[in-house]
């Protein structure tokens, strides 16, 4: 038996309170609420749930804006994770966070306790993970981190998915030197659930037993919230012992072992330790209950010897779970996670009493009243300024200036468009047994509902570049391209999670982009209907003052009735004919032909019109589940040509597009929205176009598929196999330490 | 036909195996915790993939060590058929029921996509319904996948035809260029001596239905059930 050393915990000042990262005038507060000098444990309690990472201070009355209701919502935004009705009693339960900050310090295990973290925020409501997505945002090729990034990144994210046995179905990994001191790590988790068993965290039953489970508590990850909520400097390397390290092995055991818990009637509420640990868990839980907490934290499984309480409070170990169990129940629990090999503590019980209380050695560490760590948590109206609105391009510029092969040869293998094949053959992306598609096979990955023929439709999204130069636009058309690439995959689109990437909002030039963003996006899911769910928000997304590309990353959720219904983006077989549907004007404001070919990154962005873009998706989606589509593809980013070079690269078959020749840049580049690439066969072709006619849909034809070569464009043909190097080449030579560009 | 599906802490694919076996026999496999005291009477025990025990020893090492393995293994020698798919096939190697061990594969990243693969030997109750020579394609997923013996080993499993699957090109040959993990041999999948043992990286399991985009695997359970019926 070991004896505890005796604790002496500093005394609380003014200075150690702004070393917590708390403002003078939030000390002030802190002070106002607890009635005296709180203890050590006290301010720590009070640093974490009041960081910008617990607390949204500076997005929250900005959030409240957005539309979080339908019909098909079960769960907003509030919860661990968002809940829809997905019919039949079943329920989708969703949500994207970041981990950002730690990713860029300990690339391998930021990555990879983003999942762990994303994955425990929609079990513990109940839900069986079935598919993992990832939005990737890393630096310029050109610095000298980025390989390394990249290269822990997606192994981090490969080792903690593949381990816990839930497919890694899709992404989007882009490269920008705004990035290259600040990368995003986005990652996202979908579950499936019975819609009448959703589990909640807000505690009830005064005297009821609060149960600890997973993993023992260490030191790692004290104030990994803090630090999500601070600028980076050079010295962040230093922060490397903040970063948590994840067991994904231990979240495979404690999948099971809750999924065997909830099958039972055990559970009054449960909530996963995340950011803050058994904090944040513990205040949430008693606040939405309305109930005290007391805590004997001498119970808390610990990994380590002589911990604090407030580093037990503060610790940010991996795969733990809190629960609130009924009387009685407390041994049908122990035995299932006895037979999982897991953690089993009861650390305490609820109260009447309205107080987070906590007892280690027989001492009273903390004795705080509940609501003031949540409800009178600061809230700020940030001063904001409207980003100026970009000037236009001039008109010249849709006059092509060098030959269209080389061109496409130079897009289709630069960073961001190039194949990230080398990333998603390192992810397990079949298990489960119900993938149709990963995303760059269809618009939207698609997988099934298991044990039905439904499936859900999952896509991320967001144009940074967009948001940068006009963030309503921007934040509009991350929100319609989701919607788009859900629709383009045969998806009825149903509700969005935000994962809102910014830089400092303190700054009103960064807070402007934030507001921007939130009112683009919420128009556009008023108008899409397609709410917002649950979200997450990373500010301070900064490097020695340096802000990274306003990123507000969408993901997507969708269902289709019959998962095979869903159609990918390949070209089929030859003489189907080819489609576009919707208005092509030619933008070339912030396209990445302006940037990959003419070197340029300015313009306004390409502007979205709503009401358009429902009517064009609402059509694609009718053709698709009437069967009268072989192929869909939506135009992004490249524009038309490049949509159409992806479906021809996709199984090697050709196009002759003769509608296309003598075309400008602007035609061919452009990145208006709202459009939809499709094939279909001849018969079925004129069926689309006569109900295109009667639906007001502008639909053009631009070619017939064949061969192995895309010609009608250019003179001569443009070789598929060409671009096809080009593209397959970029990123395994850029990371077996080639530039890549030669 | 009955089978058995055992299942450890950080199995992955107990699931879709008793689901391709549930197509293929009508009923469900009975799931066997790998703590559970008695294996029932069966006439298959699959050993699943995933991460047994975290892999965080060797692939596989734990698993073959824990108590059920000496009940499947006993079970063997009386000439129960075991399959072992990607983490089993490094259960059943650990656990010395089939030669060789799987390495960290050449390129020494995990891999997850179809591989194309040659049916070597369809004397065996796994692949009687396949045509020797056929080339076959089934998803691969895993880190260590590399399969290493020593000369003597290999030449004794081609030699005695002990070869049951090899990795190869689309058009059906073994060259490098057909070996996604540096596997001696392009050896994907070995049977025991008697072929009453098969273990096999690629996972049969997951081609199995349309949505899958192969069922090339659907032949490996009809055949298991036609011959243990």
């Amino acid at each position: 038996m070991t004896i505890a050393r005796e604790i002496k915990e500093p005394k609380v000042t003014a200075e150690l309170a702004a070393e917590h990262g708390l403002k003078s005038d939030e000390y002030k507060l802190m002070l106002d609420i607890v009635g005296r000098t709180p203890s050590f444990t006290e301010l720590g309690i009070f640093s974490v749930m009041w960081s910008e990472h617990c607390s949204y201070k500076s997005s929250k009355v900005w959030l409240k804006t957005l539309p979080t209701t339908a019909p098909h919502v079960i769960c907003g935004p509030g919860e661990n994770a968002g809940v829809i009705d997905i019919g039949d009693g079943q329920a989708a339960i969703f949500k994207m966070e970041s981990h950002n900050h730690p990713s860029f310090i300990e690339p391998y295990q930021g990555a990879a306790t983003g999942v762990g973290g994303i994955l425990r925020d929609v079990f513990t409501m109940g839900a069986r993970p079935v598919a993992n997505m990832n939005a990737l945002r890393f630096g310029s090729p050109d610095h000298a981190k980025t390989r390394h990034l990249v290269s822990g990144v997606v192994a981090g994210i490969g080792g903690y998915g593949n381990c816990v046995g839930v497919p890694t179905v899709g992404g989007e990994t882009n490269f920008h030197p705004a990035y290259n001191g600040n990368i995003l790590v986005n990652a996202m988790t979908v579950g499936l659930a019975q819609a009448d068993r959703i589990f909640y965290s807000a505690a009830a039953g005064i005297g009821n037993p609060v149960v600890y489970v997973g993993s023992k508590t260490g030191r790692d990850g004290i104030h990994g919230a803090t630090m999500a909520s601070a600028e980076f400097t050079e010295d962040s390397e230093e922060k490397r012992p903040t970063v948590q390290v994840g067991d994904p092995f231990t979240e495979k055991l404690l999948i099971e072992a809750c999924m065997e818990l909830m099958a039972t009637d055990a559970i009054v509420a449960i909530q996963d330790m995340g950011a803050a640990g058994l904090t944040s868990s513990s205040v949430e839980m008693a606040d939405k209950g309305g109930l005290g907490i007391e805590l004997d934290l001498d119970q808390v499984p610990q990994r380590e010897t002589g911990m604090t309480p407030y580093e037990i409070m503060l610790s940010e170990s991996q795969e733990r779970m809190l629960m609130i169990l009924k009387p009685g129940r407390e041994d049908v629990a122990r035995a299932i996670f006895e037979k999982w090999e897991l953690d089993f503590a009861i650390i305490g019980r609820l109260t009447d009493s309205g107080r987070l209380v906590l007892k280690m050695h027989g001492q009273t560490w903390c004795d705080l009243v509940v609501a003031p760590l949540v409800e009178r948590a600061p809230s700020y109206e940030r001063p904001w300024e409207p980003t100026p609105a970009p000037a236009p391009l001039e008109a010249g510029v849709s006059t092509l200036t060098q030959p269209i092969d080389a061109i496409l040869e130079k897009m289709v293998g630069c960073p961001d468009l190039a194949s990230k094949r080398w990333i998603w053959e390192q992810y397990d992306s079949q298990v489960g047994g119900d993938t149709r598609f990963l995303s760059g096979q269809a618009d939207a990955a698609v997988v099934r509902v298991h044990g039905t023929r439904k499936g859900l439709a999952i896509t991320t999204d967001c144009t940074p570049r967009y948001v940068k130069a006009d963030p309503v636009q921007g934040g509009a058309q991350a929100v319609a391209e989701a919607w788009r690439n859900i629709t383009a995959a045969g998806g009825l689109p149903l509700a969005i999670t935000d994962n809102m990437n910014f830089g400092n909002p303190e700054k009103p030039r960064i807070m402007g982009q934030f507001v921007g963003a939130i009112q683009g996006m919420g128009e556009a899911c008023r108008v899409l209907e397609f709410p917002v769910v649950s979200g997450n928000v990373s500010l301070y997304n900064e490097t020695n003052g340096e802000a990274i590309l306003p990123t507000p990353a969408i993901g997507g959720v969708g269902l289709l009735h019959d998962a095979e219904l869903a159609v990918g983006l390949a070209f089929q077989r030859e003489g189907d004919v080819i489609l576009l549907v919707g208005e092509t004007k030619g933008h070339l404001g912030q396209t990445l032909y302006l940037r990959e070919i003419l070197g340029r990154e300015e313009g306004p962005p390409p502007p979205v019109d709503l009401a358009v873009e429902k009517r064009n998706g609402d059509f694609v989606r009718g053709l698709i589940l009437d069967k009268l589509v072989a192929s869909s593809h939506d135009v992004a980013d490249g524009g038309l040509l490049i949509a159409l070079v992806e479906m021809a690269m996709g199984k090697g078959i050709g196009a002759d597009l003769m509608p296309l020749a003598g075309a400008d840049a602007g035609m061919l580049f452009g990145e208006d929205q709202g459009r939809y690439v499709l094939a279909a066969s001849a018969a079925d072709a004129a069926t689309i176009e006569s109900r295109a006619k009667a639906a007001g849909v502008p639909v053009t034809r631009l070619g017939i598929t064949g061969g192995r070569a895309l010609t009608g464009v250019t003179d001569t043909a443009i070789s598929l196999e060409a671009l096809k190097r080009s593209h397959e080449a970029w990123l395994p030579a850029y990371m077996a330490g080639g530039s890549g560009l030669d | 036909m009955k089978a058995a599906v055992i299942v450890f802490p950080g199995s992955n694919c107990d699931r879709d195996v008793a689901v391709a076996l549930e197509h293929a026999m009508g009923e469900k496999p009975q799931m066997v915790w790998h703590r559970d005291a008695d294996l029932p009477q069966v006439d298959l025990i699959v050993v699943p993939g995933g991460f047994s025990y975290g892999d965080y020893l060797r692939s596989g090492a734990m698993a073959a060590h824990s108590p059920i393995m000496r009940e499947v293994v006993a079970r063997a020698e009386k000439g129960v058929r075991v399959l072992g798919i990607c983490n089993g096939f490094q259960i059943l190697t650990e656990a010395k029921l089939l030669p060789g061990a799987l390495l960290r594969n050449a390129g020494l990243k995990f891999i997850c996509r179809g591989v194309d693969l040659k049916v070597e030997n369809t004397d065996s109750a796994f692949t009687g319904h396949y045509q020797r020579g056929q080339v076959v394609n089934f998803p691969v997923a895993h880190h260590d996948g590399n399969y290493f013996a020593d000369a003597e080993t290999l030449k004794r499993v081609e030699g005695e035809g002990h070869v049951a699957f090899r990795y190869v090109t689309p058009a059906g040959e073994a060259t490098a260029e057909g070996n996604p993990n540096g596997s001696a041999l392009n050896i994907a999948g070995v049977f025991n001596e008697k072929r009453t043992v098969l273990g096999l990286m690629p996972h049969p399991e997951r081609a199995g239905e349309a949505l899958h985009g192969h069922t090339d695997g659907k032949p490996m359970f009809a055949s298991l059930v036609e011959t243990l019926s």
